[in-house]
């Protein structure tokens, strides 16, 4: 009964194939979501997915490209099933491709569970308020813009940005103070290159830290539209590692434009009606069922934390890339092109930047109870800086006022001193804070407006001279 | 024969169905779709066929389920309860779907809005014999603290009480009866109302009395009405999201509803953590006991969010009945927008600009209509008031696109965010330069009744010193600081105060977060105090740099710090320093 079941359901009636799409004619009962297996007349296995079922026909994205299917020999089988991924425990330190096939010669899982990878909204009445503060070590993070476990915060970069650098940074220094459970990493690749990958594989592997990866990986030159699969077969072993086995888990998302631009294929190959740039008009609802995957429970243990790593075209934030990310997450890094050229080390530009989580994951018990106000007087004095820098460029430095010359002198020292830092250096966030004040103590008492009174007294002009991690 | 109250599944293609076999229903009914019985409506209908937009995600929805109508259109259960409860966009209480599906949401769950097993104490208002219509209280029950939920005779019903019970009851039980010229009209304390139809009243009025909201720069700048609409446009992180939590925590508004439509989860739960624990300083009690929470996050159901603003402003309208202020907070309208434009995409309309339907305009229009301060219906004469503060979400940034543009021509205060100002964490970022208010006429009098006369007129000039700085800051731009005359340097100092130590609020510092009207009116005669000793000096020809060198400024930029009890002494001390100081200026 069930073979007959099976066979029924394959076909040889694809009439159009059309970019990533084909259309297969005169099924029956097909779902929509479904799982597709096609043989192509060369004899090759490839996946797709039912994007609109009608009654006697079913429009089908194929994740490895169309090339070399016909509308003639070409075979469809429908599974009868939505997309999956079959989880164990064991999945810790393994590699797999985009469609999550294992690519590291190792054995296929023996599944404790087999989950569907679109994943389900969690009840906000559900949710636990994530409050908890990793410290990276990297001062304009812990400092100025704080990540606490459960946070979405991505990193918009551009081309030649030191985006992966700042990030196996982070994944490698993440620690949650006062507490030994190791975080484990998920990564998931997207259009990147193989250096790309290599290096992030090199950098887990140099912490030591393989067996607590477990990385999805599509390339360059992986098929495109499997990227629309890759990130969610990522978040779903993360759901399962976090709320089955109270892990806590970052998942690194890299790079989310290759993402949207296979979005964009597939919405133009259906000839949909484009939103801004080409991209689909629905990509902010697509992306908030990735990123909204983040999160905490209350009642269980484990956590995801979301970095996603994108690429701002022509390094404009305002591109629906960014623009729509910005919009879901809880905040962003915005790695800046000039610091860059100026050698400054992570690049990160604080002043677009934020941490939209911060306020619950520090102050007094959590990190120190002047640290709000620190960061929010580094803000205004840098931001002051800045403008004076601008300034100084048209009218020259003479016309400058007493306070505008003090602000000068803070930007370049925030940018030269706190913002640096080498890619191993480790600072706690008592050097971040008290570098923090060892620059604002330029700035006469009086104007750290930003600043309750009593903190001044604890720390103004009393900042032991910063000593990085060794 | 034919069955009319079932179709068939024809095709699925995202949260849009269409379904074979349907004459006979109507546009905007609700059906039930497919084996698990998905909630969904209609929203386009051709002959025998049904479009209908799905409330739940489709995946594995098949061609030739059934789909089974129900008669009517999508409705909210109205009565007790719904202060205090959390509820997704179609109203299903957030917490008992989480006690059938856990943690994640899951699919086909049915639930009652309201709860049905729980009881209320009913206490009747009116009498055997009385004659009554349609908003006509029947009785009440203490809903929460601070609420008391007039059970009213929903619109279109009337008759002679024939009955009327005292007492604990479930929502649906009967606790009365009307004799409608002989027709038994019994009535429960529950009532049902289409969301997509504004619920009657008898006559719009003015707005007149400000919504008082505890933040400096909408109470003193750019007011709301009761009964107004506003609108708060921003990119993202320029603070859309945290000015609506402050609107709804602090506006001295009776009831408030809040409708998270197509944002995030945790922006959700942080309400829930902390109304509960806040308190209303209009009241005494904890937030939660005037608050009912609307909340379809952006990952869920996309049709469920376009429903969601509809559920919200239809709650809204059923308090303002009965006679209570009501303020509606929707964060953001933007993703209502792009659910409506999901929708018509997949409908295949003819899209208008970026892809928007043509309609969007329309249906902008009539939701922020379906505020105002009205004249209730029922024979006593009663008041009431929507006020609808929509968060707008322009993709890059920029104001110039549809939602924003439409929005715009139909709200009446605009309350700008400005990304250069929240980059340099000026909280709330709101641009004093581009923002407006249509109500400043409107209110003005209430100002000058219930705060002082002089509020309005120390508005004018300081909105005049906001205004100057900014043509100053262009020479400075130009030519550097020093080249200004010495008053103008001195007016920079004076409008450098108005933007920090004034309009700068910050939303977490216990004190600062709730400013009340009366220390807005003391801080502002301070920083007027300020400026008339700063025009002083400047004609005994003291120098700017003395005077912008004064120690009382730093005393100044922590007055918002200072406790809202005390702020009378401690003003008294400020105007005193500011003298003391100014004197010793002139006599160096
Ligand atoms: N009034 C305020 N006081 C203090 N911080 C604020 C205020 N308004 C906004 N912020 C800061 O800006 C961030 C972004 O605000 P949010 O309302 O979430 O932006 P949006 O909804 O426009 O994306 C907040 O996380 C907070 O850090
Ligand atoms: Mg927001």
């Amino acid at each position: 009964m069930k073979d007959k079941d099976l066979k029924s359901r394959e076909y040889r009636s694809v009439t159009q194939v059309a970019g990533p799409l084909m259309i297969v004619e005169g099924v029956e009962g097909v779902a929509y979501g479904e799982v597709v297996h096609i043989r192509t007349p060369g004899g090759e296995e490839r996946m797709g997915q039912v994007l609109e079922s009608q009654e006697n026909l079913a429009i089908v994205q194929v994740f490895e490209g169309t090339r070399g299917l016909d509308t003639d020999e070409t075979r469809v089988r429908f599974s009868g099933d939505i997309m999956r991924i079959s989880l164990s425990k064991e999945i810790l330190g393994r590699s797999f491709d985009g469609l999550g096939r294992p690519i590291d010669g190792g054995p296929e899982l023996i599944p404790e569970a087999s989950l569907s990878i679109t994943g389900a909204a969690i009840n906000p009445t559900a949710r636990a308020y994530p409050d908890e503060f990793i410290q990276t070590g990297i001062s304009t993070i812990d400092g100025m813009n704080t990540l606490v476990r459960g946070q979405k915060l991505p990193i918009f970069s551009g081309s030649g940005l030191p985006h992966n650098d700042l990030a196996a940074q982070i994944a490698r220094q993440a620690t949650v103070l006062g507490s030994n459970e190791p975080f484990s990493v998920i990564f998931a690749a997207m259009g990147i290159t193989h250096e790309e990958a290599n290096f992030f594989m090199n950098s887990f592997e140099s912490s030591g830290a393989l067996e607590r990866i477990v990385s999805f990986i599509n390339l360059a030159d992986d098929p495109a539209i499997e990227r629309i699969i890759t990130p969610r077969m990522a978040l779903t072993t993360a759901e399962f590692l976090a709320f089955t086995y109270d892990t806590h888990v970052l998942v690194i998302l890299t790079d989310m434009t290759n993402y949207c631009e296979a979005l964009r294929e597939i919405s133009s190959a259906r000839e949909e009606v484009p939103g801004r740039r080409g991209y689909p008009g629905y990509m902010y609802t697509d992306l908030s069922t990735i990123y909204e995957r983040a999160g905490r429970i209350a009642g269980r243990k484990g956590s995801i934390t979301q970095m996603p790593i994108l690429s701002m075209p022509d390094d404009d934030i305002t591109h629906p890339v960014p623009d729509l990310t910005g919009y879901i997450t809880e905040g962003q890094f915005v790695l800046s092109r000039e610091l860059h050229r100026k050698g400054v080390y992570p690049p990160v530009d604080v002043l677009p930047s934020l941490s939209r989580l911060m306020n619950e994951g520090i102050g007094e018990g959590k990190t120190r109870a002047d640290h709000l106000g620190v960061s929010d007087q580094c803000y205004s004095n840098y931001a002051e800086g800045r403008d004076v820098r601008s300034l100084v460029a048209v009218v020259g430095e003479e016309a400058l006022s007493e306070r505008d010359r003090l602000n000068l002198k803070f930007a370049d020292a925030f940018e030269r001193q706190f913002v640096t830092q080498g890619p191993d250096e480790n600072r706690t966030i008592e050097q971040t804070l008290n570098l923090g004040w060892e620059l604002l103590s330029e700035i006469p008492e009086g104007e750290l407006k930003r600043i309750d009174a009593k903190y001044i007294d604890q720390h103004y002009k009393k900042a032991s001279p910063a000593k990085t991690g060794e | 024969m034919t069955d009319y109250n079932k179709g068939k599944i024809k095709s699925v293609a995202g949260p849009l169905v269409i379904a074979k076999g349907m004459r006979g229903c109507e546009m905007y009914e609700v059906v039930r779709v497919g084996n698990e019985g998905l909630m969904g409506e209609t929203i386009k209908l051709i002959e025998d066929l049904a479009y209908i937009q799905v409330y739940e995600d489709t995946t594995g929805l098949k061609p030739g389920e059934d789909v089974i109508r129900t008669g009517a259109p999508l409705s909210v259960e109205l009565g007790p309860g719904i202060i205090t409860n959390f509820y997704d966009g179609i109203q299903r209480p957030l917490l008992a779907i989480k006690e059938k599906s856990g943690d994640f949401i899951g699919r086909g769950i049915d639930v009652p809005s309201l709860d049905p097993e729980k009881k209320w104490d009913f206490r009747p208002i009116a009498k055997e014999g009385d004659e009554l219509q349609g908003g006509d209280f029947l009785g009440e029950v203490d809903e929460s603290k601070v609420i008391a939920h007039k059970i009213m005779v929903p619109p279109g019903k009337k008759g002679k009480v024939a009955e009327i019970k005292s007492g604990a009851f479930t929502v649906n039980e009967v606790i009365a009866v009307l004799d409608d010229n002989g027709d038994k009209v019994e009535l429960t304390m529950k009532q049902k109302w289409p969301v997509r139809i504004g619920r009657p009243f008898k006559e719009k009025l003015d707005p007149k009395e400000p919504l008082l909201t505890g933040q400096r720069i909408y109470d003193t700048f750019f007011p709301i009405a009761k009964g107004g609409t506003a609108a708060i446009p921003g990119g993202f992180g320029t603070g859309k999201t945290v000015s609506q939590h402050q609107l709804a925590k602090w506006a001295d508004s009776q009831v408030v509803v809040y409708v998270g439509c197509g944002e995030r989860g945790n922006e959700m739960t942080e309400v829930l953590m902390t109304f509960p624990q806040l308190d209303d300083p209009n009241t005494g009690e904890k937030l939660m006991e005037r608050s009912t929470l609307i909340a379809n996050t952006s990952n869920m159901p996309v049709a469920a969010r376009e429903a969601s603003i509809y559920t919200g402003v239809t709650i809204a309208e059923y308090y303002r009945d009965m006679g209570y202020d009501v303020a509606l907070m929707a964060d953001s309208s933007s993703r209502w927008a792009e659910a409506l434009r999901e929708i018509s995409g997949r409908l295949e309309e003819m899209p208008g600009e970026e892809g928007f339907p043509a309609y969007l305009g329309t249906k902008l229009a009539d939701f922020y209509e379906r505020a105002g301060r009205v004249l209730t219906a029922g024979s006593e004469k009663r008041m009431g008031s929507v006020s609808i503060i929509g968060a707008v979400s322009p993709p890059g940034g920029d104001f110039s696109e549809p939602v924003s543009q439409n929005t715009l021509r139909v709200v009446s205060s605009f309350w700008a965010l400005d990304t250069n100002l929240a980059d340099r964490r000026h909280f709330p970022a709101i641009n004093w330069l581009t923002s407006y208010s249509l109500y400043l006429d409107f209110v003005r009098n209430w100002y000058d009744e219930n705060i002082d006369k002089e509020f309005m007129v120390i508005r004018g000039d300081m909105m005049a010193i906001l205004e100057k700085e900014s043509e100053l800051q262009e020479i400075v731009q130009l030519v550097g600081q020093d080249a200004l005359p010495e008053a103008d340097r001195a007016l920079l100092e004076v409008a450098r105060m108005i933007r920090e130590d004034y309009l700068q609020q910050h939303a977490y510092h216990e004190v600062d977060s709730y400013c009340p009207k009366e220390k807005q009116f003391l801080m502002l005669k301070v920083i007027v105090k300020f400026y008339t000793e700063v025009k002083k000096a400047i004609e005994l020809g003291i120098s700017a740099n003395r005077i912008t060198g004064v120690k009382i400024k730093d005393e100044i930029a922590r007055m918002k710090y200072e406790p809202n009890q005390q702020f009378s002494k401690r003003y008294e001390e400020l105007i005193k320093s500011i003298e003391s100081e100014f004197e010793s200026l002139r006599n160096q």
